[in-house]
């Protein structure tokens, strides 16, 4: 005879590459998505032991002390230049950076552009929030047309300000990228998305495929003065129609790989 | 019957930003009225049954403060 009973199964628990620490992250921010999504895949992946991680300066500054695995911290800007070191001398760990809007498309905006021209063979976690989000939400190259920022107070005024920068679109341009996409991280399904591009970030770099960014469309709740769950709205309704969920670059034998 | 579930929070993980009560498709996830958790935040909680084990709370809370388990059913001779 055949007995069916019911038994419990873990569907879901905290990863082990994160660290047992509350993060300093407002209520609602969704760096702590992105953070846990790279932490998922490192599981998955198995490789937290030959990780490196890579922080910026914005309020993923302490992104080192919320992953369990080795980290160092980069001056504004310049953690695609400092990865490219690590990764050159240690050619056999995984190297990524992490990154906000103001720091990778602002003060580090040369530093990026050349990593990826270069081809290194590193990995970014790029979070596009649309302002900075540290120090008070002023207007970054990323805040849209007419948004009101603490230092656009009347809106983003193009005319003086410039357009905003489609950083994927952009750096997929460049030869030496080998998987360049963007990803948001506001709803189940999207952020299901965020975590298969990052899981191809990372296999980019263990296949020797080149640069590879993942650029995630994340939210400041506080600094644009919004609920949690109106930020992730404000993402869908005001930021995905500027900056649009896409593969701008592909390397092709990823194509190929069963994960 | 659907599929039955359960979460369990880590509680001072929790900062209280309701993306999951308002992401659950079953509507059983509220703010514990009259808790708080050690960073003054009053943490999310199972107010009602009808929890599926989807693990939606899960993949769109930002401080992987859930816990979640589904019942399946095991076969034995
Ligand atoms: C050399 C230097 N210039 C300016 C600053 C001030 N600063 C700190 S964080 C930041 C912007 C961070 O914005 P972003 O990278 O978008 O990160 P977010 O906080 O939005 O995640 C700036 C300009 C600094 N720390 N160092
Ligand atoms: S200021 Fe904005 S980006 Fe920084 S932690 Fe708060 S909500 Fe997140
Ligand atoms: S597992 Fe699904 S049904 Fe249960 S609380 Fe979470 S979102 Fe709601
Ligand atoms: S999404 Fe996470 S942090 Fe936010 S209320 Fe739910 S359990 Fe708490
Ligand atoms: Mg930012």
């Amino acid at each position: 005879m055949e007995n069916v009973t019911m038994e419990e199964q873990l569907v879901y628990d905290r990863p082990e590459s994160m660290a047992s620490v509350q993060t300093h992250y407002c209520p609602g921010c969704t760096h702590g998505v992105a953070h846990r999504l790279v932490a998922e895949v490192i599981d998955e992946m198995g490789i937290k032991d030959n990780m490196i991680g890579v922080a910026s300066v914005g309020c993923s500054v302490f992104a080192y002390n919320y992953f369990d695995f080795d980290f160092v911290q980069a001056p504004h800007g310049r953690a695609p230049a400092m990865a490219t070191g690590v990764k050159r001398v240690l050619p056999h760990r995984f190297v990524m950076t992490y990154q906000g809007d103001g720091d990778l498309a602002s003060i580090g905006m040369g530093e990026i552009v050349a990593a990826a021209a270069r081809g290194e063979n590193i990995t970014v976690i790029f979070l596009n929030n649309a302002n900075y989000g540290m120090t008070g939400g002023q207007m970054a190259p990323t805040t849209l047309p007419g948004q009101k920022t603490s230092s656009s107070p009347g809106g983003r005024d193009v005319e003086v300000a410039g357009f905003p920068i489609r950083t994927a679109e952009m750096l997929a341009t460049l030869d030496g990228a080998g998987y360049v996409v963007r990803r948001s991280l506001h709803d189940p399904k999207n952020i299901r998305m965020a975590k298969k591009s990052i899981r191809l970030a990372f296999e980019t770099q263990k296949h020797g495929l080149g640069f590879s960014l993942v650029e995630l469309l994340s939210t400041c709740p506080t600094n644009w003065g919004l609920t949690p769950v109106q930020a992730l709205k404000w993402v869908e309704d005001a930021m995905i129609p500027y900056y649009p969920i896409g593969d701008y670059k592909v390397n092709p034998a990823l194509k190929e790989l069963k994960i | 019957m659907p599929p039955q579930g359960r979460i369990e929070v880590r509680d001072n993980y929790c900062k209280g930003c309701e993306i999951c009560v308002d992401a659950c498709p079953q509507g059983v996830l509220e703010l514990a009225p009259e808790r708080l958790n050690i960073k003054g935040y009053h943490p999310v909680e199972l107010i009602e049954q009808g929890c599926t084990g989807c693990g939606i709370c899960a993949i769109v809370c930002p401080e992987a403060a859930l816990i979640v388990y589904r019942e399946v059913k095991s076969r034995s001779q």
